[in-house]
This record gives structure tokens, C-alpha cells and sequence, in this order.
């Protein structure tokens, strides 16, 4: 077991696991409230390997994951508002109402995206640490990936490039079991995934996700060898997420037992519990550092609130870089006249009405949704259903009680 | 000026380009040591070396993520896929990231590379091998899409593909590699995307044309004139993303009747887009339907006799023109 490091930093990484976790129970809850939309995907029980990788990084490091990062960029610096505003889909999200929850971006910060195609950003990282090679830079790309995007494609391909051209890239694999809601066991016939990167010639060893300080030691060592040696590796961390794939998941594929015996496990619990018996943290700042989560989420709710829906004119920007402006070509752009909806002002008025409305929620009824955060309300691919005004079901009262 | 072949003219620009810019790479299959599938990459890995002319394994889609992540990290890298038909194994990274990037990140990434690759029928190559994707490409937003066809041409556009900040599908014809024209020996000669070109002026019978259909369309343009008294304009887009609708709109507006060619399949084709665009803009213009010269609704067959029959000829451009002037000579 790694040593426990000094006061100030075990006070940072319990700190931002709790703002992780905080966030994430937050983030379940506007969404059942329809305040998020599309999918959710929580990394509630995933902090340790989060913030762990994150601590081992240098702020020129590039980092870049998948569609479960609300955690990854907050753990890279960004603020938690900017989040959750990308979550209601507001102008003061990572992306503006881009992106969404799949799509967290942070340039500021390195966080190099989270990624809504399974092993779409494994190729992506591997130009990230080439231009670094290109450019004679130090700065190291950590990808991290789940267990499921090692069965793709870009898996073996990436790997491949990143031995053959010696890329300064760490391959993290982040091992919460299930691909979705298909077990390690019946999606990768070989199971053991720190293996799966040698016949590349990238070695890989496993860790425990769910110990911030193992994490931390062995991306450290995995940094430095990108670093130093142009040697890419690959970490397999074990981990969990206590809710579902998404926030639409009946999670018929497992126990409960097997969640409450994670639990046990849990990584800020745990390291909380070793701080406070080695006698470096007292109780007081266990609390304080909850409090401040508590602080600070609550305010991210409420900046995402304030911040306003993206304007309709908007709608075309950023699409095209133009004359080093954002902008964009139409089809027909040079033709004397605009093309049918186009422009904002010529918009149809069902369209506008949709449109203000939120199309994610146009014909919907205001309400929460049936408990999403907890069990999940349907598969994915489905709409999830907006509960009736006035018959919330039982189960969504008691998310709502038990996260106050 | 000086003669060149179309492979030579677009090796100058990358050269050219890469003596200009030092974030400027080539990536891809066989680039370097075999000097490129088509030759279009001759002499780069001598005077640039391997670092900036890198030959990848075959690994079409993270060859094209790899530069994705390049671009986004501040390179202008120039991919090559080796033909079109293994684009579709990159299409993930070329329609879900490096298009969907600036605008799913809100401006605050850019995705400046080029993916150049060669395309069409006519080699006897068969149904994997002899695809024409121009449609497939134009329909993605964020896209650019240049489908030059003379070595000019191909030169300025590829210079000002390689400056660009968006990512810009580069669309080669393999049939006209080793096409000569007379080529500007200025480095600076950038052509911007959005500038179609009249290559003959005529009044009777508008004929647009793309890549190697380009070709087709002037071939037929002079027999119409000598065997049937019809003067064809004939209009050549250069980029189909941005399109430069205008200077086809004042043609068909001039001549009231068109003919669009085209070696791509014809369903949801560059072609079908095109007539649409016209019709809206230019129906009362218009004294016959528009019509349309496409490649064979098949998948390309091997047989040479077969093979030629799925593309189009001059003739089948020469009849469409005929039946757009029905009536009126």
C-alpha cells in the first residue's frame, strides 16, 4: 500500500473525490428532474481512478476520456458550474450547450474531451502525444478508456501506432466490469485487460481503482516512463460504478450484493477513514471538505440555472473556422439567396416554438422523471418518460429525500 | 509556368506547403519509402525526412484520428488514404470527430488537416475498389470538399486545403494523375475554396461537371458544337463544400436548361443535391427538367465491357443535353 503523501495533499484528493462524487449525485438528480437531458452517464464509485490519474498529471499534460468524464475535467481544474451548466445545455457549459454530457471539453485545462463513440478518442490521443513528439514537447497524453473499447478496433490499431512510433501516452483502462450491461467475462475472452496491449508490446499491470494513492503511484511511474523513455504502457484499473451504464439502466445484469460489496470498498470512505486513523486528517476536516462539495455543487446548480439557453442565431456558429472567425458554409453559402432554414428569423413557427421549447423535452410534461439516477427508467435508445404532474412515483420521492 | 502531370502538381503543393510551414506532416499508407500508392508523395521522404513523411500501418481510421488528435494539438497534418473505399473505415473518426470536434467543443478545438484521397472507376479494379464518395462527404457539416481535376487546379486547391483551418476532404481521381497541364511555379498561388470555373463559355445548354466528369463534359461540349449546332457552357465547381451555386445559377439563367455529370452513384448524389438547389433557386428559369449523367446504380463491375458501361461517356452527356434541348432545335 502506498505511503499516505502530506496533510495538504490528502486534503486535495479527498476533496475532490468528494466534489467528484457530490457532483455526480447532483448531476442524477437534475437529471431526473429533466434539467439535463439526453444520457447520463455517472462515475459515482470511479473517483479514486479519476482523481488519482489526474494528481499524477502536470498541467501540460494532455488527458482525454470517454462519455462518462464530468469527473475527468473536474479533476483536471475545471469548474464544476461549467459542468453542470453543459448539462442543462446553457451557454455557460464546457461546450455552450454543444457538447452535453458525453462531450465535456475544457481546452484551458488540457482535458482533451470526453468521447461518445466507444474507443472513438484512442486514435485522437495518439496524435495528441505525436504533435507533442513533433513538437519536441514534455507534455505526456494519458487516454483513458473502459473495459468494453478494448474490444474495438481502434484498440489494437492504436496500440499498435503508439509502440511502433514510441508516443509519450499512458493507456488507462478503466475496469468498472461491464461494457454497459455485458460482464468483463462475456465480452472479452481474454479477461485479464493489462494483457491485451503486450502482443503491441505495451506492457500492462493491474491496480486498484478504488485506492486514490495507487492510482496516483502507478500513473506517476506510468507518466514518467511516457515522459522519460518514450515508453507507452497500459494500467488496468479496477473499479465500479455504483449506478447504472446510464441513467437509463434497469441493471438486470448484476447483484445488488455486488454493488454493496464495492461499496464496502468505497474510494473516498476509505481513504477518508486512513487519513483520519494515521492521524493526518482529523474528523474536522473530513467534514469540511464535505461541507465545501456541498458548497460548491450547489452553486454550480445554481450558475447553471442562471445561465441562459444558447440563442437561436447561434445556432450555425463554430461549425466552420472562417477568416480565423467561427462561422460557417452553407450548401448554396454563396448563392444571393439564403437557403430554407437558414436563417434564424426565417425559421417555420412550429420549428421556433420546438425549438424554445427544448427539443429534447418539446411535447413533454414538466416533471421529474421516474427515478433515473438510482435504478434507471429505461434502455438505451429509449426517451426516457417524464413522470405525470401530481404522480411522481414512490421511488423518485425517495432519491429525492435521500439526496437532501 | 511549366507542364505538369496532376501526381506532380499536388506532390509541388505539399512540398511547397511543408518548406512554408513546419507543422505541416504527410501521413498515411506507403507514403514515404514506396513514395505513395499513386506516386503522389515522390521525393517528399528524401527532402523532409521520416519524422514529417510518416508511413503508417494499415489502420484507416486511426491513421485519420491520429491526425484529428495532430490537428487538434496545433498540427496541419496531410493525410493520405491510400483510395476513397478505405475512407469507410475511417469514416467514425472523419464524420464523428474530426468534423463533429469544433463545433461539439464550441470553437474551442480546431481540426485543421487535410484527408486527401483518390477515387473512380475506369481500371478494371471491381466493386471495392472504384468508388466515388464526393456525395457521401458533402452531406457532413464541418466538412470541406475539393474534387479538383486539372493539375492547376489540384495544386491551388490542395495549397489552400493544407492553410485552412477546417478539415477538408481532398477528393483525387485516379484516371487523372497522369493528365498534364500548365501549372503556376508560384508558391504563393492558393486557389480559394467556393470558385467554380467556366472552362467554355456557350449559350444554349448549361454542362456542370466534377473531377474527371469534368473532362467528359468539355469532350461532349465540342461535339455538340460540331455535330449539332448546341453551345454548351461548361461549369466545373472545383469544391462542392463551400459551392459556388452563383456562377451556375448565371449560367443557367443564361442557357435555361442544364445537364449535371457525375461518376458517383445517383441516388442522394452530387448531382441529385445539385438539381435540388437549382430547381429552388432558378425554377422559372428553367425550360426543361434538369438533368442528370451519373455512374451506374451497381456496384462497379470487373469486366471491362461491363465496367465501361456503368460509367458515364460523352455521349450519354451528349443525349442528356439533346433531351434538355428537346423541342427547342
Amino acid at each position: 500500500m502506498a505511503d499516505l503523501p502530506d496533510a495538504s495533499t490528502c486534503y486535495e484528493l479527498l476533496a475532490r473525490m468528494a466534489l467528484i462524487r457530490r457532483f455526480e449525485e447532483e448531476a442524477g438528480r437534475q437529471y431526473q428532474r429533466a434539467k439535463a437531458g439526453g444520457f447520463l452517464h455517472l462515475a459515482i464509485g470511479e473517483e479514486a481512478t479519476i482523481v488519482g490519474v489526474a494528481a499524477a498529471m502536470r498541467d501540460e499534460d494532455y488527458l482525454i476520456g470517454t462519455y462518462r468524464t464530468h469527473g475527468h475535467a473536474i479533476a483536471r481544474g475545471t469548474e464544476p458550474k461549467r459542468v453542470m451548466a453543459e448539462l442543462f445545455g446553457r451557454v455557460g457549459g464546457t461546450s455552450g450547450g454543444r457538447g452535453g454530457s458525453m462531450h465535456i471539453f475544457d481546452a484551458g485545462h488540457r482535458f482533451m474531451g470526453g468521447y461518445g463513440i466507444v474507443g472513438g478518442n484512442l486514435p485522437i490521443a495518439a496524435g495528441l502525444a505525436l504533435a507533442s513528439d513533433y513538437k519536441g514537447e514534455d507534455a505526456v497524453t494519458v487516454c483513458m478508456f473502459g473495459d468494453g473499447a478494448s474490444n474495438a478496433g481502434n484498440f489494437g490499431e492504436t496500440m499498435n501506432l503508439a509502440a511502433l512510433w514510441s508516443l509519450p501516452i499512458l493507456f488507462l483502462v478503466e475496469n468498472n466490469l461491464y461494457g454497459m450491461g455485458t460482464s468483463v467475462e462475456r465480452h472479452s475472452a481474454q479477461t485479464d485487460l493489462s494483457k491485451k496491449a503486450e502482443g503491441y508490446g505495451i506492457s500492462g499491470r493491474r491496480i486498484d481503482g478504488m485506492d486514490v494513492l495507487a492510482v496516483r503511484e502507478a500513473v506517476a511511474e506510468g507518466v514518467r516512463l511516457a515522459r522519460e523513455e518514450r515508453r507507452p504502457t497500459m494500467l488496468e484499473a479496477f473499479t465500479y460504478r455504483y449506478r447504472g451504464h446510464s441513467a437509463a439502466d434497469p441493471e438486470v445484469y448484476r447483484e445488488r450484493e455486488e454493488v454493496e460489496e464495492w461499496q464496502e470498498k468505497d474510494p473516498i470512505e476509505s481513504f477518508a477513514r486512513r487519513c483520519v486513523e494515521a492521524g493526518v486528517l482529523g474528523e474536522r476536516e473530513v467534514q469540511e471538505v464535505r461541507d465545501k462539495a456541498e458548497q460548491a455543487i450547489l452553486g454550480a446548480v445554481e450558475f447553471a440555472d442562471a445561465s441562459p439557453e444558447p440563442a437561436l442565431d447561434t445556432l450555425y456558429e463554430s461549425l466552420y473556422v472562417l477568416d480565423s472567425a467561427a462561422g460557417w458554409y452553407a450548401v448554396d453559402e454563396r448563392s444571393p439567396e439564403p437557403h430554407r432554414g437558414e436563417r434564424e428569423e426565417e425559421m417555420p413557427a412550429t420549428a421556433r416554438e420546438l425549438a424554445e421549447a427544448g427539443a429534447a423535452y418539446a411535447g413533454q410534461p414538466e416533471g421529474p422523471r421516474p427515478n433515473p439516477a438510482e435504478h434507471g427508467d429505461a434502455q438505451e435508445g429509449v426517451e426516457p418518460e417524464v413522470a405525470e404532474e401530481g404522480n411522481e412515483s414512490p421511488v423518485a420521492e425517495e432519491v429525492e429525500e435521500g439526496a437532501d | 509556368m511549366a507542364t505538369l502531370r496532376m501526381r506532380e502538381a499536388l506532390r509541388d503543393a505539399m512540398a511547397e506547403e511543408m518548406r512554408r510551414d513546419e507543422a505541416v506532416f504527410v501521413i498515411g499508407e506507403d507514403v514515404g519509402v514506396f513514395q505513395g500508392a499513386f506516386k503522389v508523395t515522390e521525393g517528399l521522404l528524401e527532402e523532409f525526412g521520416e519524422r514529417r513523411v510518416r508511413d503508417t500501418p494499415i489502420s484507416e481510421n486511426t491513421i485519420v484520428g491520429t491526425g484529428v488528435g495532430a490537428a487538434m494539438a496545433g498540427l496541419r497534418p496531410v493525410v493520405e488514404l491510400m483510395t476513397v473505399n478505405f475512407a469507410l473505415l475511417a469514416l467514425d473518426q472523419i464524420v464523428n470527430h474530426a468534423a463533429a470536434i469544433p463545433y461539439m467543443f464550441n470553437g474551442q478545438a480546431r481540426v485543421p488537416m487535410v484527408i486527401r484521397m483518390p477515387g473512380g472507376g475506369g481500371h478494371q479494379l471491381g466493386p471495392t475498389h472504384s468508388h466515388s464518395f464526393e456525395a457521401l462527404f458533402l452531406q457532413v457539416p464541418g466538412l470541406l470538399v475539393a474534387c479538383p481535376s486539372t493539375p492547376a487546379d489540384g495544386k491551388a486547391l490542395l495549397k489552400a486545403a493544407i492553410r485552412d483551418d477546417n478539415p477538408v476532404i481532398f477528393i483525387e481521381h485516379e484516371n487523372l494523375y497522369g493528365r498534364r497541364g500548365e501549372v503556376a511555379e508560384d508558391g504563393d498561388e492558393v486557389l480559394p475554396f467556393g470558385q467554380a470555373v467556366v472552362r467554355r463559355e456557350g449559350g444554349d445548354v448549361t454542362v456542370v461537371g466534377i473531377l474527371k466528369m469534368a473532362h467528359v463534359a468539355e469532350d461532349a461540349a465540342r461535339v455538340l458544337s460540331h455535330e449539332h449546332e448546341v453551345e454548351a457552357e461548361v461549369i466545373d465547381p472545383r469544391t462542392l463544400r463551400p459551392l459556388d451555386l452563383d456562377t451556375i445559377l448565371a449560367s443557367v439563367r443564361k442557357t435555361n436548361r442544364v445537364v449535371i455529370v457525375e461518376e458517383g452513384w445517383p441516388h442522394g448524389g452530387v448531382g441529385a443535391n445539385l438539381a435540388t438547389l437549382i430547381t429552388e433557386q432558378a425554377f422559372d428559369h428553367l425550360d426543361a427538367p434538369v438533368q442528370r449523367v451519373t455512374g451506374a446504380d451497381v456496384h462497379m463491375p470487373y469486366s471491362r465491357r461491363l465496367e465501361q458501361a456503368a460509367i458515364p461517356h460523352e455521349e450519354h452527356v451528349v443525349s442528356a443535353a439533346l433531351a434538355a434541348l428537346e423541342g427547342s432545335i
